[in-house]
């Protein structure tokens, strides 16, 4: 088969299945993801006000690790990045790293500003906690 | 299937072969993505720091509750999921396109782009709808003792704190930065999106003009695949970042 007619320096093609099977498969991953994203959405929204920051939080970080794994799934199987050579998953992988220390970096300045802010930058205590200050109301009209 | 594995020890930059050994043109669009990664990455990062440094931020499931001809019946992240759902097929279409087009199958490629196509243009027509739904809503906000009729803007943004008023409960104005960051995000997001129906457009166009055909290969179908599987990434970080947390 003629599996690299477009430049003669390639002569390599990733193994392409003569069937669908792997498509429809991570077709089937991806959805199955997302509807427990939803249902995690759905329990944040039904548990709204009574659950704890801290429980809160993690169960946003799950979906967030979710959302992570969809995208590895989209990247690695229908953008073929997981069939290349390990020299050009790296070439893309590697500065995408930098991403780590941007949202930890700039999350954490948000949230310092939020305290300066809140204690006029440390010269009084904070008042309350921000969902005490603000009781959301449930089922609200839109 | 291929005809040559990957020799063992080879010195892939010695000149003679790509030394990612894959076209030039997917190296680009690898690399054009990836910086593309990182602009919609500083918008949702810049998203979440001003989001992290104030007390009260809209709540996605009031402010995302509504579904077309479902009039007031609050339905939080029922339309979204829609749009996710719509856009995950059309990449699942979109990459049986590329499948078809490594068996040079041309009838197989011009059905599935075609498919993808009408997957982006619905994704287009749920945001116009939700775009419209949101900027020409009238939510009663209290501004200076008075209630006045919102919509959500880039200049105005009814979600702020509920306070009591003459013994209702009513919304202040909240952060000015939610209209701006939702807006400028999905209309950014949204116009990746027409682009990738303009270039799917153009690939279907070749197709049927048998241009593939005549080259000996399909490569062309898998770099707009790139593409519209790099707007389908987004979107998962989108959803995530505006309607799930």
């Amino acid at each position: 088969m003629s599996s690299n007619v477009s430049s003669p320096e390639i002569t390599h093609t990733p193994e392409h299945a003569s069937g669908t099977g792997r498509i429809w498969k991570t077709f089937w991953v991806l959805s199955a993801l997302t509807v427990i994203e939803l249902g995690l959405g759905y329990f944040l929204y039904w548990k709204h006000g009574q659950l704890s920051y801290g429980f809160t939080l993690s169960t946003k970080l799950l979906i967030a690790a979710l959302t992570l794994a969809k995208a590895y799934y989209i990247v690695s199987i229908f953008m073929h990045l997981g069939d290349e050579i390990r020299n050009m998953i790296m070439t893309i992988i590697v500065p995408l790293l930098l991403f780590v220390w941007f949202i930890a970096a700039f999350l954490w300045d948000g949230n310092a500003w939020k305290n300066l802010r809140n204690t006029d930058a440390g010269s009084r205590p904070a008042q309350t906690e921000q969902h005490q200050l603000h009781p959301v109301e449930k089922n609200a009209k839109p | 299937m291929s005809t040559t594995s990957i020799p063992t020890n080879t010195k892939w930059w010695n000149g003679g072969r790509s030394p990612f050994n894959i076209s030039y043109g997917k190296v680009m669009m690898w690399y054009f993505l990836m910086s593309d990664a990182f602009t919609f990455g500083a918008f949702l990062i810049s998203y979440g720091t001003i989001r992290f440094s104030v007390n009260h931020w809209a709540d996605p499931n009031q402010v995302f509750n509504a579904f077309p001809f479902a009039g007031h019946a609050n339905l939080p992240l029922a339309f979204v999921s829609l749009m996710t759902f719509i856009l995950i097929f059309s990449s699942v279409t979109m990459v049986l396109a590329v499948h078809e087009g490594h068996k040079m199958n041309r009838r197989g490629v011009e059905k599935y782009m075609i498919l993808t196509i009408l997957g982006g243009l619905a994704f287009l027509g749920c945001q116009a709808w939700e775009w419209t739904h949101m900027i020409t809503g009238d939510h009663a906000v209290l501004v200076n003792g008075e209630i006045e009729k919102w919509g959500t803007t880039v200049t105005k943004n009814p979600w702020g704190p509920h306070v009591m008023h003459e013994g209702q409960l009513v919304s202040t104005p909240g952060p000015i930065a939610f209209g701006g960051y939702f807006f400028g995000i999905t209309g950014f997001h949204g116009f990746h999106v027409f682009s990738g129906v303009i270039i799917n457009l153009v690939m279907l166009i070749k197709t049927r003009l048998g241009h593939f055909d005549q080259r000996g290969h399909y490569e062309m179908i898998e770099k707009a695949g790139l593409y519209w599987h790099f707007v389908d990434l987004v979107w998962v970080f989108v959803f995530l970042c505006f309607y799930l947390v």
